[in-house]
């Protein structure tokens, strides 16, 4: 399977800065043809479609607007998911960068079905860079008469991955700390300020104007049983072209890092970001879908060279410091986890390192608040079942260096 | 003005004085009708804001996995080498201030950092001596 550029087809094709060129190539045609439908048959169509969110967590697009627009409450909130925080992932800076007016588009259908007045985009600090550009589009597809009824505001982070998560963006957005909300209630019902909110990730709103101007039935005949579409990758580490790629999901990972970005002796590959599951070498045929393996589109490569002890060490660094620190498990246990994983990689490893990780995984996995603490044990278990000899290793090598200075006294 | 303006508000302050105060916190609090110990929460929250003084330039080093493949640990020592300080800290001029920090999204630039807002990918440690030249 080739490349196949839907998503991304304007990309280097029109002018970031000006709205007409998006124009030239259809753009707006989605829009206008949704004001000539009722909401309720915008959200049956993308509710058809199959699509799922591309944030991470892959929830039906079409049911969680249905829930907001029947969502009682007279003010209701759209927010755009800019935070891409997730380590490996650039696909939303992609987006921005060449097509910010797909995203208005998007929007302003979303707007129209669940019935918002006011939007919200939610970018990360570390693309400040976008700023300028993102609020011309805005600005011009205004003046333009596109975003009547939707009044987009953007919001800026200040450099915390835990604000990606939607109760914690909302929570940071109302000028809180960026800490997980308890859930119930759930967003669609009582989001930002107590109204009916609906989050999605950049690279969702951008799937609409496609589902709405093709089809649910020309959508839905790409991809697989649950995953329909096409996906944008982000292809990084050991390999020769980094970038992203759009595909059809179900597509072939060893496809992907491989053919397309030029991977060669690879020992594992991370797909999904930071908390995403691990595919050891022996199995790169794993298509790439919600069913199996996908998480925010992040692929990172590991070759051959690769130790995967200091990599498991380095992942656990990154969730421990973002750790919004609010429930236990996850500040706690990804503590912890440093701790063990860390005298594995220096050396001063103990029998039963092996054990207190499956076991505190399994404690995480059960009562962390919010994603990332549930899904931060998921490379640590994924690697000691694939790569379990270079634990046994690392403790064999501590217990053996400890031997030594016993002898020297 | 109501609180949702308070992150906006206390960027603004880091913006224009290089970091947030405790005199700069407590005429935010004051603006907002907030207890002074919500301002500290949420500034002490965000990686990006300082309630310590920093130089003129921030230089984020990316430290995360896939610039840490393509040799990030190596940058980041040759910014230590360039300027002698360690991260966290400021040179003496104040000309700046060196942080790690955790994926700016730029990793098919790996190894990548940013300078103020801006980034630069694809860094060798020679690249990074010529690009800190062009600060004052
Ligand atoms: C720790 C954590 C970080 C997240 N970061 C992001 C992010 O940067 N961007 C994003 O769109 N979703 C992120 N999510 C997922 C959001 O919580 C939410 O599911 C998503 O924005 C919903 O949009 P979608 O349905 O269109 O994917 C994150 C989730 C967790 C648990
Ligand atoms: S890992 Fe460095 S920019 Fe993503």
């Amino acid at each position: 399977m080739p490349e196949k550029k839907i998503l991304t087809k304007n990309c280097g094709k029109i002018d970031p800065g000006d709205v007409s060129t998006y124009e030239a190539e259809g753009g707006f045609k989605a829009l206008e043809k949704t004001l000539r439908i009722s909401p309720e048959e915008v959200i049956a169509e993308v509710k058809a479609s199959g699509l799922r969110g591309r944030g991470g967590a892959g929830f039906p697009c079409g049911a969680k607007w249905e829930l907001a627009r029947k969502s009682k409450g007279d003010e209701k909130v759209l927010i755009c998911n800019a935070d891409e925080g997730e380590v490996g992932t650039f696909k939303d800076r992609y987006l921005l960068q060449h097509d910010p007016f797909s995203l208005m588009e998007g929007m302003a259908i979303a707007g129209y079905a669940i019935g918002a007045g006011k939007g919200y985009i939610y970018l990360r600090s570390e693309y400040h860079y976008l700023l300028e550009g993102l609020q011309k589009a805005i600005d011009q597809s205004k003046e333009k008469g596109y975003l009547k009824d939707l009044e987009i505001e953007i919001r800026e982070g200040a450099g915390a991955y835990i604000c990606g998560e939607e109760s914690a963006l909302m929570n940071s957005i109302e000028g809180k700390r960026g800490e997980s909300r308890f859930r119930p209630p759930f967003p669609p019902e009582s989001g930002l300020f107590e109204k009916p909110t609906i989050i999605n990730n950049v690279e969702t709103l951008v799937n609409v104007p496609h589902i709405i101007q093709n089809g649910s039935e020309w959508y839905g005949a790409m991809g697989t049983d649950e995953s329909k579409g096409t996906k944008l990758f982000c292809v990084s580490g050991d390999v020769a072209r980094p970038g992203v790629y759009e595909m059809e999901l179900g597509c072939d990972l060893k496809e992907l890092v491989m053919d397309l970005a030029g991977a060669k002796e690879i020992k594992m590959i991370q797909v999904g970001g930071s908390t995403g599951g691990i595919i050891p070498s022996d199995m790169l045929s794993t298509p790439l879908a919600y069913e199996t393996i996908l998480g925010s589109g992040a692929v990172m490569v590991f070759d051959q060279t690769r130790d995967v002890v200091d990599f498991t060490y380095r992942t656990m660094e990154f969730l421990n410091e973002e750790s919004c620190g609010k429930c236990t498990p996850c500040r706690e246990g990804t503590e912890v986890m440093v701790g063990v994983l860390g005298r594995l990689v220096n050396g001063e490893g103990v029998d039963g390192d092996m054990e207190v990780l499956e076991e505190l995984s399994d404690t995480m996995k059960l009562s962390a608040l919010c994603g990332l603490g549930q899904t931060a044990p998921v490379p640590v278990l994924d690697t000691l079942k694939y790569f379990r000899k270079d634990y046994e290793n690392r403790i064999s090598q501590s217990v053996f260096l400890r031997s030594l200075k016993t002898v020297n006294g | 003005m109501e609180r949702d303006q308070l992150l906006g508000m206390i960027k603004e302050e880091q913006a224009k004085n290089g970091s947030v105060s405790d005199g700069a916190m407590a005429h935010i609090a004051q603006t907002l009708h907030l207890p002074i110990g919500n301002v500290y929460g949420v500034t002490t929250f965000y990686s990006f804001l300082s309630t310590r003084p920093l130089g003129r330039h921030v230089i984020h080093i990316c430290k995360s996995v896939p610039c840490f493949l393509q040799n990030g640990a190596m940058m980041a020592a040759a910014i230590e080498k360039e300027l002698g300080i360690s991260p966290g800290e400021t040179t003496s001029d104040g000309r700046f201030s060196f942080e790690l920090t955790n994926c700016i999204g730029a990793c098919d630039q790996a190894p990548a950092m940013l300078v103020d807002d801006e980034v630069y990918g694809d860094l060798t440690p020679e690249k990074i001596g010529e690009i800190l030249k062009s600060f004052e």
